[in-house]
């Protein structure tokens, strides 16, 4: 379309800027000399060092990290089973409500089902720990997971799946050799999702972590309620880099392989 | 057997994680609060039986929420700032998808890209960035005071305002993203056709252009009141202690009171208020499906 | 009938490959096959034929294991497989979106059967080179699906379901995604293939041109249950019913009362003030039964004189020319309103045409061009 108007150019620069103003300003101030987050003293890199030596958040940084990968690749396995019954599996009895369940938590506030799974925990006397917080990770990322990948799946050209049983596979080999690899992508993605939503709560956290289990978002509020610290900004500003960093590149990989299979198809046609 | 397999593991976990767990929140609303471990009473026990367990059970904290002030009004205003928030993201958002889905062709991905990287950035460093904008020595006061707008500091943290600045900021990707991909959808001779036919292009947008993306308005609208409804971050690092809201309100009943009971019924509560938007949502979704069909 | 002819079906001794006996197929309350039985036999190339939602696709994936009939009973080789597991059948399909792997090249994907078997990699990369060469599509091996032309792709297709070297290779509108010229060109090679390999095929079409083309017998499907199972010459030439001359190719339908007037000629009286139709028709007739005559346009012949001799007779104006390059159709009008359609080839260049918009023109077809139906 070229009928984008100056409306449209000021809309985009005014959002824009409104997203993203604040994050340049919390990278820039990272760099601060100063101890005042609010007065510019000069360009320094030492809250950087600072945050390296602090033990407390390289400790709640494994831990987090531990959470992360336990419960998203659990949430994947179970999120990506939960799609395929969701597509495939037609109809069971309860089968409104495991849809239900799969919906529920995406909506569901975080302070609910963090109490809901705390006073569970409680009530089956778990240790509240990096296994509880892992659990509860995995329940509400699975949700997630399973939406991204049914969303792939029922775009899926089931005759793929029988060509394969035509072929001689057995249903498992059906799956792993022709489904999975064909629903990769979004299984990737699916599993990327959970890790960041991992990474990132903090409410269900709070509930379901003990003392022994302290995560970043955690270690983060309760630094960031005395009020801002250039730490936490070095902190944030690592964080942004690598989500910057990952985004930029999967976009661009994506949008290359978008390119080179257009190019392909178009000479396969004019080669007919 | 393999199909049973595949069903009932997540099934299995999610009635033991998810569904179970709402009806542990629904019992310990109906007990009361105890000087113990776990903090409330009854605990259910084989010896006594089930009667005498239900027996103990009853409504009182329901009621206790009713006479104290604190909450209804907690309820009442978490409703008005989602509420708001959510009219806010739709005035900047709309004209930010619409803007997206009009440009340059070659554009698009790295909008659409530019629009998913905050989604993927911490939800808590995004609400940290406002703090040291908006406080009283802050970047934004620096700014207005430098341009002479305003000679004294103003006060926007720890007020409402503050919390509709995060609202409106961290959600608005959630209403940008379902707007867009309606726009975009939208085909463009469309517009042409209604100009053809007389229509002024302001009185093509809201003729054409709004109600076709009115399955993207709604859908961004819900999927920005549901969880500001329950919002605790945003009101707990910048709404300070003159804003009241429920999951703020929940969490300290919580780790500060120590109420279990009483923390049990205000989620219920809250459950039972997010229903009816969570209803209607889902009941949209089908609707712009089918229209798909 | 000549001993050299291919026509096992006509042979009351020999075994069916495929025997499908009272299969019923219900889903929900939709019965998508009716009590059906039919027989499919060995080196055949058999079409299942309809319009969509006749059933004619349910047939064949119920030949596949992909779905199991409600009732009846389905043989392969004498055996009953409707226990049989997809996976472990004798039969391949080619599937109508291809189904082609797109994460595998098409060499991978000509192998992936092969694989499953577990045949040993010499004998495997000497078959599927056969497939290859058989399909023409050497050049192509190391490609994946989406680097090769829809032509090219249907080709790969059809190698992979032909190179477990199947007892029944199912074709599900294999020719559906191709434009008109290479449907033509590729009808021809299926055939050619089918020949070099023996093996049995069952297409599903809704394309009669296609099935005529390349069938040694056509199945006519309606509402899940066959009309009429003949060669295709027989199908055009004696179809069974008003459905089956319509649905294949062009007719005149003409509806009349019969009267016997000798052994097999009957007389047919359908319009007042017109001359009473003569026709034949080796089926009885009662006396004053309706009946529907049909005649195909290329039968009826045009002419601006009045013809001599001929056993049918009608005047009328011409309405319409449909130009076809080769032919042209008339639509000609008669006095009582009813319009019949004549073909002719164009010998003569169009500017020499005797007759045209609006001229008056003589119809006229022997007793037996058209057929005595009557249903």
């Amino acid at each position: 379309m070229n009928r984008f108007s100056w409306f449209n150019a000021v809309s985009l620069t005014f959002g824009f800027a409104f997203l993203y103003i604040p994050m340049i300003i919390l990278v820039t101030y990272s760099f601060n000399e100063s101890k005042l987050v609010t007065v510019w003293a000069g360009f320094s890199t030492k809250w950087y060092g600072e945050l390296f030596r602090d033990q407390a958040f390289l400790d709640a940084a494994w831990v987090t990290l531990r959470v992360a990968v336990f419960s998203s690749t659990l949430a994947t396995i179970l999120g990506t089973m939960a799609a395929y019954v969701l597509i495939r599996a037609g109809r069971f009895t309860g089968r409104t409500l495991f849809s239900g369940m799969i919906y529920a938590p995406l909506v569901m506030p975080d302070v609910i089902t963090g109490l809901a799974l705390l006073l569970l925990f409680i009530g089956v006397g778990l240790d509240r720990g990096v296994l509880t917080v892992v659990l509860a990770h995995t329940t509400f990322a699975m949700c997630y997971v399973s939406v991204v990948v049914s969303s792939r799946l029922a775009t899926f050209d089931q005759s793929l799946e029988e060509a394969a049983l035509d072929l001689g596979c057995s249903p498992a080999q059906a799956f792993r050799l022709v489904t999975l690899p064909i629903i990769a992508p979004a299984v990737i993605s699916g599993w990327l999702l959970a890790f960041t939503l991992s990474l990132d709560d903090l409410v269900i956290a709070s509930f379901t972590t003990g003392p022994s289990a302290t995560t970043l978002p955690i270690k983060i509020f309760s630094a960031v309620r005395l009020g801002v610290s250039p730490e936490i900004n070095a902190l944030s500003t690592i964080m942004i880099g690598i989500v910057t960093a990952g985004v930029i590149t999967a976009s661009v990989i994506s949008k290359r392989n978008m390119v080179r299979q257009r190019r392909e198809e178009q000479a396969a046609a004019r080669a007919q | 057997m393999r199909k049973f397999f595949l069903i009932a593991v997540p099934y299995a976990w999610l009635l033991a994680l998810f569904l179970i767990p709402f009806f542990i929140v629904l019992k310990i609303s109906l007990s009361d609060v105890a000087l113990a471990r776990p903090p409330y009473v009854p605990q259910f026990s084989w010896d006594d039986g089930i009667m005498a367990f239900l027996r103990d059970l009853d409504f009182e904290n329901f009621v206790f929420l009713t006479e104290d002030s604190l909450y209804w009004k907690a309820y009442l205003s978490s409703v008005s700032i989602a509420g708001l928030s959510t009219i806010l993201t739709l005035t900047i958002g709309y004209p930010l998808a619409y803007g997206m889905a009009r440009a340059p062709e070659e554009w698009r991905a790295t909008l659409m890209m530019l629009i998913i990287l905050p989604f993927w950035t911490s939800f808590l460093i995004r609400v940290y960035a406002w703090m040291g904008i908006l406080s009283q020595e802050g970047l934004l006061n620096q700014f207005l005071m430098w341009t002479g707008l305003i000679s004294e500091p103003l006060m926007i943290l720890n007020t409402p305002t503050a919390v509709y600045i995060g609202i409106v900021y961290t959600y608005l990707p959630f209403m940008v993203l379902p707007i867009y991909s309606a726009l975009d959808r939208m085909d463009g001779s469309l517009i042409e056709a209604a100009e053809d036919l007389g229509c002024s292009r302001l009185s093509a947008f809201w003729l054409v252009t709004v109600p076709l993306s009115r399955n993207g308005i709604i859908a961004g609208c819900f999927l920005v009141f549901i969880p500001a409804l329950g919002e605790f971050v945003i009101p707990s690092l910048l709404g300070g202690s003159g804003t009241l809201m429920i999951g703020k309100v929940l969490w300290e009943e919580f780790f500060s009171n120590r109420d279990w009971p009483v923390a049990s019924a205000v989620a219920v509560i809250l459950l039972l208020i997010l229903v009816i938007p969570i209803v209607l949502f889902q009941r949209n979704q089908q609707d712009a499906e089918e229209a798909a069909k | 009938m000549n001993s050299t002819v291919f026509a096992p079906w006509e042979d009351p001794e020999k075994k069916p490959l495929i025997r499908f006996q009272n299969v019923t197929k219900k889903f929900g309350t939709f019965t998508a096959i009716d009590n059906l039985s039919l027989d499919i036999y060995e080196r055949e190339f058999f079409a299942l034929l309809g319009p969509s939602g006749c059933g004619k696709t349910t047939m064949m994936r119920m030949l596949a294991g992909f779905e199991t009939p409600t009732s009846g009973r389905i043989e392969l080789a004498g055996k009953n497989i409707i226990p049989v597991p997809p996976n472990k059948r004798a039969t391949n399909m080619m599937f109508q979106s291809y189904a082609l792997f797109p994460h595998l090249t098409v060499w991978d994907n000509i192998a992936f059967g092969l694989r499953r078997e577990g045949m040993e990699k010499d004998k495997m990369n000497a078959r599927v080179e056969e497939m290859l060469r058989l399909t023409r599509l050497e050049r192509f091996a190391k490609r994946k699906p989406h680097q090769i032309s829809g032509g090219q792709r249907q080709r790969v297709a059809l190698a992979r379901s032909l190179a477990k070297a199947p007892t029944l290779l199912l074709l599900d509108e294999p020719l559906g995604a191709l434009d008109a010229k290479l449907r033509q060109d590729t009808q021809f090679e299926l055939m050619d293939i089918q020949e070099k390999t023996g093996t049995t095929f069952v297409i599903v079409t809704h394309d009669q041109e296609e099935a005529m083309t390349v069938a040694s017998r056509i199945a006519v499907m309606d509402e899940g249950q066959l009309i009429q199972v003949a060669t295709p010459d027989r199908i055009y030439e004696t179809p069974v019913s008003v459905y089956v001359a319509d649905f294949i190719g062009d007719v005149n339908i003409i509806e009349g009362k019969t009267t016997l007037i000798e052994d097999g000629q009957y007389q047919i009286d359908w319009a007042e003030g017109q001359m009473p139709l003569h026709a034949a028709s080796s089926q009885p007739f009662d006396k004053g039964q309706t009946c529907f005559v049909a005649i195909r346009p290329e039968k009826v012949a045009i002419s601006a004189e009045k013809p001599q001799a001929a056993d049918n007779i009608v005047q009328g104006k011409v309405l319409d020319i449909a130009y076809l390059g080769n032919l042209s159709t008339y639509h000609v009008e008669l006095a009582d309103g009813t319009i019949i359609k004549s073909q002719t080839a164009n010998t003569r260049r169009i500017a020499r045409r005797s007759f045209t918009w609006g001229d008056t023109v003589w119809l006229s077809w022997t007793a037996t061009a058209g057929v005595m139906l009557a249903r």
